[in-house]
């Protein structure tokens, strides 16, 4: 088993050559899923080099880095990082909606930006360091 | 509605004696893995966003309210000059100012294009810092320190303008090293450079 740190998830899943994953947890992992024609999600599909998959595995690793993702991994190469490129970031800057998030408060309470959707938001940050 | 944010990997005990104090009526969350930094572009605290009743950004990311009279100070005493100490809290009463003129009148919400303009620039090299600030905050959370000062170093290596990155290394390597004496040389470093560079609004001299 491996641990993949997505943007904002944490999964364990069993992993095999580096990050080649079954098309399923691919897909929970990603949210991308295997097709005959690549890699679609919702209406957008990204074809696979046939160097990618095979028996209905996919090297994620290879496949996030192709949408322009940076990948990382510790040194036992047990805990992965799927990171969000610099051109996704930009489009969501550009667009102006506000990125949502959920965070806890103290007490781990989840909070979610978009729950205030009809009030002004002043989004402010500090720190205790 | 305010929301603060606590950009500390340390978590929620490290932020704790201080929302406490402040007795928030507004959500005050902690966010141990940058979230905000990452999706907003912003590289230190406090900067500060504006977001519509659309949920549209109206301001991006700027410093809300505090200015460089610290860089000036004597680092002996550790006290400002009355007039750096006034000119400090008036700069804040400006700000604060603004942010309530705002909310009650819509002045300085930027127009779209002003407001895309202004938003930060995200290079490949700040992506990739994210995901190794991200990836070394999980494995010093998880016991292997030595790995995770690693990650934590090349993200301030590849983001060098993210004083949120470097302090919060600094901060995780010992409390107090954020602003020991690599802070003040990392500072004095920056030149003619702001640490704060001050917001695009009425009296803060741009």
């Amino acid at each position: 088993m491996v641990t993949i740190l997505s943007e904002v998830e944490e999964h364990a899943v069993s992993a095999v050559d580096g990050l080649w994953l079954t098309a399923g947890d691919a897909e929970r992992v990603t949210g991308w899923t295997l097709k005959p024609e690549g890699m679609c999600r919702d209406d957008a599909c990204v074809p696979l080099p046939s160097d990618m998959t095979r028996d209905g595995q996919v090297d994620v690793a290879a496949f996030w880095q192709r949408l322009g993702n940076p990948v990382l991994h510790d040194d036992t190469r047990q805990t992965w990082m799927l990171g969000i490129g610099a051109d996704a970031r930009n489009d969501a800057l550009a667009d102006l909606q506000a990125p949502d998030f959920t965070l806890p408060d103290l007490d781990g309470a989840p909070h979610t930006l978009s729950a205030l959707r009809g009030r002004k938001v002043f989004l402010t940050t500090w720190a205790s360091w | 509605m305010v929301v603060a944010v606590a950009e500390d990997s340390r978590g929620a005990e490290q932020a704790r004696q201080w929302i406490e104090q402040a007795k928030p009526t507004y959500w005050s969350l902690i966010d141990a893995d940058h979230r905000v930094a990452d999706l907003y572009g912003m590289v230190n605290v406090p900067q500060a966003v504006w977001i519509d009743e659309a949920g549209r950004i109206v301001r991006p990311a700027e410093t809300a309210g505090s200015t460089d009279h610290f860089r000036r100070m004597d680092l002996t005493t550790r006290t400002m000059t009355p007039e750096d100490q006034a000119a400090r809290l008036a700069a804040r009463k400006t700000y604060l100012d603004a942010v309530r003129d705002w909310v009650l009148t819509g002045k300085h919400a930027l127009a779209a294009d002003t407001a895309r303009d202004k938003q930060p620039r995200i290079t490949p090299d700040i992506a990739l810092a994210h995901a190794h600030f991200r990836l070394g905050t999980w494995l010093r959370r998880h016991g292997k320190d030595d790995e995770a000062v690693r990650h934590l170093g090349e993200a301030s290596r590849l983001h060098p303008d993210s004083w949120n990155m470097w302090r919060q290394a600094a901060d995780l390597a010992a409390v107090g090293n954020a602003g020991g004496p690599e802070f003040w040389a990392r500072v004095k470093a920056l030149g003619d450079r702001p640490y704060y560079p001050p917001p695009d609004l009425p009296g803060f001299g741009r």
